[in-house]
C-alpha cells in the first residue's frame, strides 16, 4: 500500500479507534497507529468503508488522541513461522519475550486459519498416555482431540494442566510432544510457576510459549490463541511434530471479546457475552486433530475457570458443544485434600470408545472403567441418603458401595504431583480396589474378565 | 456503471455492502477480485447488502461485485447419494482435490459430478404428454435407489424426442414439442419449497430400532421431531443411530455448526455399515452436509435450506425420505449473527424477531405429499437442539416446540447415570400416536397401543413412588407397591435403555419391540399371582429365568427365543410361590 499516514481520527471508544476519508483498507488488515508523543500501537480493522474504518488497537487506546496518525500495513495478520519457534518466548503480539533474536521466518501463516475440510480429517485414534488414573482410566486423553479443563478459581488446574504436559506419552513410546503453551490474561505469578516448571524438567526446550499476561492489553488476547495454534498447525502439519497446546484462561480470552462488543455497541447475547462467541470458540477449538496424509497432530487442552463454579455459565457451555469431551475438577474434592480433584461424574471424553481396548491400552479397559464409574457413582449418590437414614439402615450392597467411593476417592484419584501411572498400573489399582464389592454386584463385568484379572477370582 | 457490476462500499465480517447493483432479494453474486460467493439479503436505497460464505478477511472496499442474476440454487440429479456437501454444495472430496486439507476460498465447485455418465432408461415415448413432475426416465444411481428424472415442476408439454442410452446430466436426453431441452439435471432455488399436489395426513410411522422412540414416543412418516439436549446428553449419537436404522429409503444428514471430527466418524463408518432393511451399505442412500462450526457462518445459514430442498427433491420422487439437522441451535445462532451485523432490532435474547416464522417454515417443508406426479412421498424433519445450559425456556427450543409434534428430550441426568438414549420418559412426548395407533394394530399387534399406554402408565406410576421412596426407602412400601417398583426398573433397564454401538441391541424391529413389553407386563401378572398365593418378593424377583430373559436380548434371533423364555420365567415364579 502507499504506506500514507492518517490524521483522520474522529471517536476513540474503548479498545476502538473510528476514523474516515482512507484508501480503501481491507477487512482485518494490520493498522499502525503512532501516538503524538511518538508511541507506536498497533491494532486490526474490524469494519471498513469508503466513509469510515473502525480499528480495534491491541495495545488499548490510553493516550490516543483525534491527533494521532494510523497506518494501514496492507496484509492482514501473519505469523512468522519457523522450526526455530521451538524453544522461544514470545509475547502476546507474537514478539520475542525472552530477550533473543526476531524469529527468522521460513515462512508466514494467516493467523485466523482456514478451516480444516471435514473430508480431510482422520479420525483420532491414539491413545495417550498421562499418567493419572482418573483421565487415563475414565477420560481417556487421545491424539487429536480438544479437550478443556473446566476449573475454577482456587482449583489446582494449573497443575494438573502441567502434569498432562509433563507425563503425556503414547503408551510403549518415547516419542515427545511439543508442547505450544498460550497463556491469556493469566497473573505474572501463575506464569512464573508454568515457566519455573517447564524450566526445571526441561521442558522448556520443547515448548513455545505466548504470553499475554493480566496487565497486558486485554485486546490482544483475542490474536494470542490464534497465533499459538497458528505456530501449533504449522509445527503439526508442516514439520511433523505431534503437538500439545496448552491454553489459559480461556474465561479471559472471552471476557475480552465481551469488551470489544461492547465497545462496538453490539447486540449482546446470554450474560453480555457475543452472540457469535459460539463461531468464535469454534475457530479456536476446531483447529485441533489429524489430517489424512500428515504425519503431525495437534491435541488441545483449554483450561477455563467457570465463574461461579456455574457449568452453564456460557463459556463452559459453549466450549462443551463444541469441544470432545470435558474434565471437571471439583472444588468439594478439593477441599477434602485430594489431588487430582477431577470428578468423574461431569466428566467426558467424547472419543474415548475408538480408543481403548486390547489394540490401545488393555480388553479389560472399557468394562473396568464402566464398572469403576457406576460403583462410585451409585457409592457417591448414598452419602446423601446416609445423611438422612444413618449407616446402618443400609444393605450390604450399599455398604460395600459406600465404602468403595471412599476408596475410589482416596486410592484411586489421590496421586502425588509427579506420580506416572502407566495405564497397566492404573487398571490393576481399579482391580484390587474393586475386590472390596462382592463380584455378585459387579455386574457391569464381563465374566471372562473376572476369571482373568480379579486379584482373588480369577481361575 | 452498469447495472450488473458494481463495487464494494463495506465490509463488517460476513456481512458486505455493495453500491451501484440493481440487484434482487436473495440474488447471489460474486464478491471481490477473487469472486466469494454471497447473497443478497437487505436493500437499502442504492445499496446492496450481501451474506459472503466465505471468509472476507482482506477484501477492500472498491473491489468489483457483480451479479449472477440467479438465487442461491443446488443442482438436483443423480449423483448427489454417498456425495458429502458444504453448506452452499460444494462436494467436499472436490474442494481438497483443488485445495487441499484447508479449505480456502474463492473456489467453485459444482454440486454434481457434470463429466459423469449414467444410464439413463427413458420411462415416456415420443407423443406422450407430460406434466410438470412428470418422470420421464431412471437410472441407476446407487446399488439400492433408481434414480428417477422428473419434467422440472416449471416445464410441461408433448415429447418430441427422447431416447436411452449413457449421458452425463447435463446432455439433453429429452426434447418437448415447444422445444423445450430436459437434461438430467435441474436446478432449484433452496429457498423456495419444492411444489405438489396436496399434503397428506401422516398414517405410517418412521421406524427406528430406537425402542423408546418407537414404541412409547412414535414419529410418523412426514412428521417432525425435535431433540433438545444439553452437551454430552447423546444429541449427536441419537441423531446417527436415527441415520443408521430408521426404515426411510432416502436419508440427508446436515451436520451444521457442530464438530470437524463427528463428520469424519460419520465418513469413516457409514460406507462400513449395513443398512438393516435393505442388506446394502447405508451410504447408498444418504446425501451428507457438513458446515462444521468453524466453517463460514453464512454458509451454516444456507446449509439447512440445501439440505432440505435435497430431501424435497427426492421425496417427489415419491421416496420416504429422512432429515436431520444437527444442530439447528447452530443454524439459529448463525441468523443472530448475521442479523447483528444488519443491525436490525432483535427479538429474544439476540434472535432476530423473525427467528420462530423461519423455524416453522422450515419445519413445515416437512410432509407426507402426493406428488406432482400423483405418488406417496414424504420428508421427515429430526432436528436437534442445543439449549443452553440445557434450559429449553430459551427462544430456539420454544420457536421449534410449538412446531414440532414430537419432542424428545434429551437428560443430563440419565446420561451421567449412564442411561442411553438418554431421553426422558416423562417430558418427552408424541401426537402422532393418535394417526398411528390403527396401522400399529393392523401391522403389529391388536392391543399395541393398550400394551404403550399401561407401560407408560407404569413408568409415571413409579416416579410418583420414587418420590415417596427418597424419604422413607422402599422397604417401607408394601409389597404390591415394591413390585412396581421393580417391573418399573425392568422396563428402564431391559426396554427403555438400548446400546447403540452394540451390534445386535442397537436395532429392535417392531414385533420383538411388542413381545418384549408384553414380557415385563407377564412378569408383572405372574409375580402378583405368586405374591397372593404366599411367594417372597424376593424369590419371585430373583429367578435366573428372568435374568436370562434380560440378558438374551445381546444375542441374535432373539424375538424368536423370547416366549419360550417368558414361559420358563413364569413356571419358576410359580414354582418360587409353591416352595413357601
Amino acid at each position: 500500500m502507499s504506506g500514507k499516514e492518517y490524521r483522520t481520527i474522529t471517536d476513540v471508544k474503548g479498545p476502538l479507534v473510528f476514523l474516515e476519508k482512507t484508501e480503501p483498507v481491507a477487512f482485518g488488515e494490520i493498522v499502525q497507529l503512532r501516538l503524538t508523543d511518538g508511541t507506536m500501537k498497533n491494532g486490526q480493522v474490524l469494519d471498513t468503508s469508503d466513509d469510515m474504518v473502525v480499528v480495534q488497537v491491541f495495545e488499548g487506546t490510553a493516550g490516543v488522541d483525534l491527533g494521532s496518525s494510523v497506518k494501514f500495513m496492507g496484509d492482514v495478520f501473519k505469523l512468522p513461522v519457523s522450526k526455530d519457534l521451538i524453544g522461544r518466548i514470545l509475547d502476546g503480539a507474537g514478539r520475542p519475550r525472552d530477550g533473543g533474536p526476531a524469529i527468522v521466518a521460513e515462512g508466514e501463516a494467516d493467523i485466523i486459519g482456514a478451516a480444516i475440510n471435514p473430508y480431510s480429517r482422520q479420525s483420532p485414534h491414539d491413545f495417550i498416555q498421562t499418567g493419572i488414573s482418573a483421565i487415563d482410566c475414565c477420560t481417556t486423553l487421545v491424539r487429536g482431540q480438544k479437550l478443556p479443563i473446566f476449573s475454577a478459581s482456587g482449583l489446582p488446574h494449573n497443575d494438573i494442566a502441567l502434569q498432562i504436559a509433563r507425563q503425556a506419552k503414547l503408551k510403549d513410546s518415547d516419542e515427545e510432544f511439543i508442547v505450544v503453551f498460550c497463556a491469556m490474561g493469566i497473573t505474572a505469578e501463575e506464569y512464573n510457576f508454568f515457566r519455573s516448571d517447564l524450566e526445571r524438567t526441561g521442558a522448556l526446550e520443547n515448548a513455545v510459549l505466548f504470553v499475554n499476561l493480566a496487565d497486558d492489553p486485554a485486546v490482544e488476547r483475542l490474536i494470542t490463541p490464534r497465533l499459538a495454534l497458528t505456530a501449533a498447525e504449522y509445527l503439526a502439519f508442516e514439520q511433523d511434530y505431534h503437538v500439545l497446546v496448552v491454553y489459559t484462561d480461556v474465561t479471559n480470552y472471552c471476557d475480552a471479546l465481551r469488551q470489544i462488543g461492547a465497545a462496538r455497541e453490539e447486540v449482546p447475547g446470554r450474560r453480555g457475552y457475543p452472540g457469535y462467541m459460539y463461531t468464535d470458540l469454534a475457530m479456536l477449538y476446531e483447529r485441533a486433530g489429524l489430517v489424512k496424509g500428515k504425519k503431525g497432530s495437534i491435541t488441545q487442552f483449554p483450561i477455563l475457570t467457570m465463574p461461579g463454579d456455574d457449568i452453564t455459565h456460557p463459556i463452559p457451555d459453549l466450549s462443551g458443544y463444541i469441544t470432545e469431551g470435558q474434565i471437571v475438577i471439583s472444588r468439594e474434592l478439593h477441599g477434602s485434600g485430594i489431588y487430582p480433584p477431577i470428578n468423574v461424574l461431569p466428566s467426558l471424553s467424547r472419543l474415548m470408545g475408538g480408543c481403548i481396548g486390547e489394540k490401545t491400552t488393555r480388553e479389560d479397559h472399557k468394562s473396568v472403567s464402566d464398572q469403576m464409574y457406576a460403583a462410585y457413582a451409585q457409592g457417591r449418590e448414598l452419602r446423601g441418603l446416609v445423611a438422612i437414614v444413618g449407616e446402618d439402615a443400609l444393605n450390604e450392597r450399599d455398604k460395600q458401595l459406600l465404602d468403595f467411593s471412599g476408596l475410589f476417592e482416596d486410592k484411586f484419584l489421590r496421586q502425588s504431583r509427579d506420580e506416572n501411572r502407566s495405564i497397566d498400573e492404573t487398571l490393576d489399582l481399579c482391580w484390587d480396589l474393586m475386590q472390596n464389592i462382592s463380584t455378585k454386584y459387579l455386574v457391569r463385568l464381563d465374566q471372562k474378565w473376572i476369571d482373568k484379572y480379579h486379584p482373588t477370582e480369577k481361575k | 456503471m452498469s447495472d450488473e457490476n458494481g463495487v464494494i462500499y463495506r465490509i463488517s465480517g460476513p456481512v458486505v455492502t455493495a453500491t451501484g447493483i440493481r440487484s434482487r432479494m436473495y440474488e447471489v453474486v460474486r464478491v471481490g477480485h477473487e469472486g466469494l460467493m454471497g447473497e443478497v439479503i437487505e436493500l437499502h436505497g442504492d445499496k446492496s447488502v450481501i451474506q459472503v460464505y466465505e471468509d472476507t478477511s482482506g477484501i477492500r472496499p472498491g473491489e468489483p461485485v457483480v451479479r449472477t442474476g440467479q438465487t442461491l440454487s443446488v443442482q438436483l440429479g443423480p449423483g448427489l447419494l454417498t456425495q458429502i456437501y458444504d453448506g452452499i454444495q460444494r462436494p467436499l472430496p472436490v474442494l481438497e482435490k483443488t485445495m487441499g486439507t484447508f479449505i480456502e476460498r474463492g473456489v467453485d465447485a459444482d454440486g454434481l459430478d457434470l463429466e459423469k455418465v449414467w444410464d439413463f432408461e427413458a420411462a415416456v415415448s415420443v407423443g406422450d404428454e407430460v406434466a410438470p413432475g412428470a418422470v420421464i426416465g431412471t437410472v441407476q444411481e446407487t446399488e439400492t435407489i433408481v434414480h428417477k428424472v422428473m419434467l422440472p415442476p416449471n416445464h410441461s408439454g408433448k415429447v418430441a424426442s427422447i431416447e436411452s442410452g449413457s449421458f452425463n446430466v447435463t446432455q439433453t436426453v429429452c426434447t418437448l414439442e415447444d422445444g423445450t431441452e430436459i437434461q438430467m439435471m435441474q436446478k432449484w432455488p433452496v429457498r423456495t419449497p419444492r411444489p405438489y399436489h396436496q399434503k397428506y395426513a401422516p398414517d405410517t410411522p418412521l421406524i427406528t430400532g430406537m425402542r423408546i422412540l418407537d414404541f412409547l414416543f412414535p414419529l410418523a412418516k412426514g412428521g417432525a421431531a425435535g431433540i433438545p439436549g444439553p452437551f454430552g446428553s447423546g444429541k449427536t449419537v441419537t441423531q446417527q443411530s436415527l441415520a443408521k436404522y430408521s426404515d426411510a429409503q432416502i436419508v440427508v444428514y446436515i451436520g451444521c455448526g457442530e464438530r470437524g471430527n463427528e463428520m469424519t466418524e460419520v465418513l469413516d463408518e457409514f460406507p462400513h455399515l449395513i443398512d438393516p432393511n435393505t442388506g446394502k451399505p447405508l451410504m447408498n442412500r444418504t446425501v451428507m452436509i457438513a458446515n462444521t462450526s468453524n466453517m463460514p457462518v453464512a454458509a451454516r445459514e444456507a446449509s439447512v435450506y440445501t439440505g432440505i430442498t435435497i430431501a424435497e427433491y427426492f421425496r417427489d420422487m415419491g421416496y420416504d425420505v429422512a432429515l436431520m439437522a444437527d444442530s439447528t441451535s447452530r443454524w439459529a445462532e448463525a441468523m443472530r449473527e448475521i442479523s447483528s451485523r444488519l443491525e436490525e432490532m432483535p427479538g429474544e435474547e439476540g434472535y432476530p424477531a423473525y427467528l420462530s416464522s423461519r423455524l416453522a417454515e422450515f419445519y413445515e417443508r416437512a410432509g407426507r405429499v402426493e406428488t406432482l406426479e400423483g405418488e406417496d412421498g414424504s420428508v421427515t424433519v429430526i432436528g436437534a437442539v442445543s439449549p443452553p445450559g440445557g434450559d429449553i425456556s430459551e427462544p430456539v427450543s420454544q420457536g421449534t416446540l410449538r412446531i414440532v409434534k414430537v419432542f424428545w428430550g434429551l437428560d443430563a441426568g440419565l446420561a451421567r447415570q449412564r442411561h442411553f438414549p438418554a431421553i426422558n420418559w416423562l417430558s418427552s412426548y408424541s401426537l402422532y400416536p393418535q394417526s398411528l395407533d390403527q396401522w400399529f394394530r393392523d401391522n403389529i399387534a391388536t392391543d399395541f397401543p393398550e400394551i404403550r399406554t399401561e407401560i407408560s402408565s407404569l413408568l409415571q406410576v413409579e416416579a410418583e413412588l420414587q418420590e415417596i421412596v427418597q424419604l422413607v426407602g422402599s422397604d417401607a412400601l408394601p409389597v404390591d407397591q415394591q413390585l412396581t417398583l421393580e417391573v418399573a426398573r425392568m422396563i428402564r433397564e431391559f426396554f427403555l435403555q438400548q446400546n447403540g454401538f452394540h451390534d445386535v441391541d442397537a436395532y429392535t424391529g417392531l414385533e420383538q419391540q411388542y413381545k418384549m413389553a408384553k414380557a415385563i407386563l407377564t412378569f408383572q401378572d405372574s409375580a402378583k399371582k405368586a405374591l397372593a398365593a404366599g411367594g417372597l418378593l424376593e424369590d419371585v424377583v430373583n429367578v435366573p429365568a428372568r435374568t436370562n430373559l434380560m440378558r438374551d436380548r445381546f444375542e441374535p434371533g432373539y424375538v424368536d427365543r423370547v416366549d419360550g423364555l417368558v414361559d420358563e420365567m413364569n413356571q419358576q415364579i410359580a414354582a418360587a410361590a409353591e416352595e413357601n
